[in-house]
C-alpha cells in the first residue's frame, strides 16, 4: 500500500478514535483537531521515506500528542489552562498504556449531541469530530456558506471546552434522553444526503454514506441499544433502494413503481438482521418502527406487494409515539392502500383540518391528488397537484407531479 | 471546574421573600440545597466572595417542570425574572453542575443559568 493510501485509510478508520482520545481529557476539540491534522501532514512526509509504520494509528497518536504538548507550551492561555492540558496529556498516556487504548468515540458523540450544544450544530459537529469532515464539505451538504458553518463549529467547540462538557458516556438515568439526541444528529446527516438521490451533488450523496458510517460506529460502541440498531437498519433499508429511486433519464420513480431488481438485496438483509437483533430487547422506539416500515415495503421484492396491513399499523404506532402529523399522514396513505382510496382520502382530509401545518407540506397535496384521481374527482385532483407542485423544490419530483396532473 | 448557578427568580419568588409566612418555605428550600452542596463537598470554598464569569456564550440554562428537565444552549434572559442569587460550586464537569442545578429550588419556579467561572487570575 502506498504511503498516501495508508494515510487515507488510517484517517478513515482512526480519525474519530484518535480525536476522542486526544480531546477527552482536555475537552479541547479544536486543539486536538489541529494536532491531528499536523500529525497526518507529518505522516505524508515521513511514511514515503521510512515506510508505513506497523501501527499507523499508534504512530499518528504519538505524533499528534507531541503536537498537542507543543501547542500547549506555546499557548498564551492562562497558566492553569496550560496545566490542565498537560495534566490531560498525562492521563491520555495512561489510557494509551493499556493495549490499543480505549475507544472513546461514544463519549465524543454524546458530547457533540449534548443538550448544552445548539441542536442545529450537533450534526455538523459530529461529522467533523468523529469523521474528520472539513467545514467546507459539511457546509456544502447543509447548503450554508463555508464561513458561516466554520463559525458555528468554532463556537460549539468553544462551548464544549469552556463550559466543561464531559466526554464521558452519561449515567444510565440520563441515557434515554441523551441517546435520542445522538440518534437524531446521525439521522439528520443521512437525510441531508438522502435529498440528493442521483448523487449529482457528490458532497450530499456522500453524506448518506458518512451517516451510515456514524451509525456503524454507534452500533459498535453501543451494541445493546435497540434504537441504535434500529437507526442503522432504517438507513440501510433506505440506502438499499437508492439505485431504484431515479430512472435512466434522472426522472423520479415513486417507491411503489421502483424496479425491485435494482434494490440491493445484501444491504436489505443486513438491515433485517439488525432489526431482528433490536427487537429482542423488547423496547420499541421511533427508529425501530421506521425501520420496520421500510422492511414491510421491502417485502414487495419477495411477495410482489408491500405488507400494507403492517405498514398501516406501524405508521399508526409511530404517530402515537411521536405525535408527528407526517407519520399520521403516512398512516392515511397506507390506509388508502389497505382499505381503499375513499377511506384514505377521508383520513387525509381530516388530518389537514387537525394539523393546518400539513397544508404547507408537498406530500399532503400529492396524496390528496392521487386519491382524488382514483375516486374520479379530476378537478379536485388537478387543483391538488398544483398545490403540491407549488411546494416542491426538487426538479425531478416537480416533473413527476406535473406529468401525473397532465395525464388526468 | 468552578461553576456559578445563577438563580433567576420569578416575581412570586421575590414576593415570597417579603411574606412572613411563605418566606419560611423559600428559605428552607434554599437552606436544604446549600446543606446538600456542603455535605457533598461541592460548595466552592476557594473563591470566597464571588467570581468573574465567562461570557454568556458559555452559558447553559436549565428548567425543571413536572419532573422533566429542559436544557438549552445559551444564557437565560427574560424580562419577568430577575437574578436573585448565585451559588458557586466546584464539580468535575457540566453534567455534574447541571445535576446540582436541577436540585436548586429556583429551577422549579424560575430558571437557573449555569456559567463556568473564569480561571483564577
Amino acid at each position: 500500500m502506498s504511503a498516501a493510501a495508508a494515510a487515507e485509510r488510517a484517517a478513515r478508520e482512526s480519525y474519530g478514535r484518535l480525536l476522542a482520545l486526544l480531546a477527552a481529557r482536555t475537552r479541547d476539540v479544536a486543539a486536538a483537531e489541529d494536532a491531528l491534522a499536523e500529525a497526518f501532514a507529518a505522516a505524508l512526509t515521513a511514511w514515503p521515506r521510512a515506510g508505513v509504520p506497523e501501527s499507523p494509528e499508534a504512530w499518528l497518536f504519538a505524533a499528534a500528542k507531541r503536537k498537542l504538548i507543543d501547542a500547549a507550551r506555546r499557548a498564551t492561555t492562562a497558566a492553569e489552562g496550560q496545566a490542565q492540558i498537560l495534566r490531560g496529556i498525562e492521563e491520555i498516556e495512561h489510557d494509551m498504556a493499556a493495549r490499543d487504548g480505549p475507544d472513546r468515540r461514544l463519549g465524543l458523540m454524546f458530547a457533540c449531541a449534548h443538550p448544552a450544544i445548539d441542536p442545529s450544530v450537533r450534526t455538523p459537529l459530529m461529522l467533523q469530530a468523529v469523521l474528520g469532515l472539513s467545514a467546507e464539505r459539511i457546509a456544502a451538504a447543509f447548503l450554508l456558506e463555508p464561513a458561516a458553518m466554520s463559525q458555528r463549529l468554532v463556537r460549539a467547540k468553544k462551548k464544549i471546552r469552556e463550559s466543561g462538557v464531559a466526554f464521558d458516556v452519561p449515567s444510565p438515568d440520563l441515557w434515554p434522553s441523551r441517546m435520542g439526541a445522538v440518534l437524531d444528529a446521525i439521522y439528520a446527516a443521512f437525510t441531508a444526503g438522502w435529498a440528493d438521490p442521483l448523487g449529482a451533488d457528490s458532497e450530499r450523496c456522500g453524506l448518506a454514506q458518512e451517516a451510515i458510517w456514524l451509525g456503524r460506529v454507534l452500533v459498535s460502541q453501543a451494541p445493546e441499544e435497540p434504537e441504535a440498531l434500529g437507526l442503522l437498519a432504517l438507513m440501510l433499508h433506505l440506502e438499499a433502494r437508492r439505485p431504484a429511486r431515479r430512472d435512466a433519464t434522472g426522472g423520479f420513480v415513486p417507491l411503489d413503481q421502483q424496479d425491485t431488481a435494482l434494490w440491493e438485496i445484501d444491504v436489505q438483509r443486513e438491515a433485517e438482521t439488525l432489526l431482528r437483533r433490536a427487537s429482542t430487547h423488547g423496547r420499541a422506539g421511533r427508529y425501530q418502527l421506521e425501520a420496520a416500515i421500510q422492511s414491510a415495503h421491502a417485502e414487495r421484492a419477495k411477495r410482489g406487494a408491500p405488507d400494507w396491513e403492517a405498514i398501516t399499523l406501524l405508521y399508526t404506532a409511530l404517530g402515537e409515539l411521536t405525535g408527528s402529523p407526517v407519520a399520521r399522514l403516512n398512516a392515511a396513505a397506507a390506509l388508502a392502500q389497505r382499505d381503499g382510496a375513499a377511506a384514505g382520502h377521508a383520513a387525509a382530509e381530516a388530518l389537514g383540518e387537525t394539523y393546518p401545518a400539513l397544508r404547507a407540506y408537498q406530500p399532503y397535496w400529492a396524496l390528496l391528488a392521487d386519491l382524488s384521481a382514483k375516486l374520479g374527482r379530476t378537478q379536485a385532483a388537478r387543483a391538488a397537484y398544483d398545490e403540491a407542485i407549488a411546494r416542491e423544490h426538487d426538479g425531478a419530483v416537480i416533473a413527476f407531479l406535473a406529468a401525473r396532473r397532465d395525464a388526468l | 471546574m468552578h461553576y456559578a448557578i445563577l438563580c433567576y427568580e420569578t416575581a412570586d419568588d421575590f414576593t415570597r421573600r417579603e411574606d412572613p409566612v411563605r418566606v419560611e418555605g423559600y428559605r428552607a428550600a434554599h437552606a436544604t440545597f446549600l446543606k446538600a452542596l456542603r455535605e457533598a463537598g461541592v460548595a466552592a470554598t476557594s473563591v470566597a466572595g464571588g467570581a468573574g464569569l465567562v461570557a454568556p456564550h458559555a452559558a447553559t440554562t436549565l428548567r425543571k417542570r413536572g419532573g422533566a428537565r429542559e436544557v438549552i444552549d445559551g444564557p437565560y434572559s427574560d424580562i419577568k425574572e430577575q437574578l436573585g442569587g448565585v451559588y458557586l460550586i466546584d464539580v468535575p464537569d457540566l453534567d455534574a453542575a447541571l445535576a446540582w442545578a436541577e436540585r436548586c429550588p429556583t429551577a422549579s419556579t424560575g430558571a437557573v443559568e449555569v456559567r463556568p467561572a473564569m480561571y483564577a487570575p
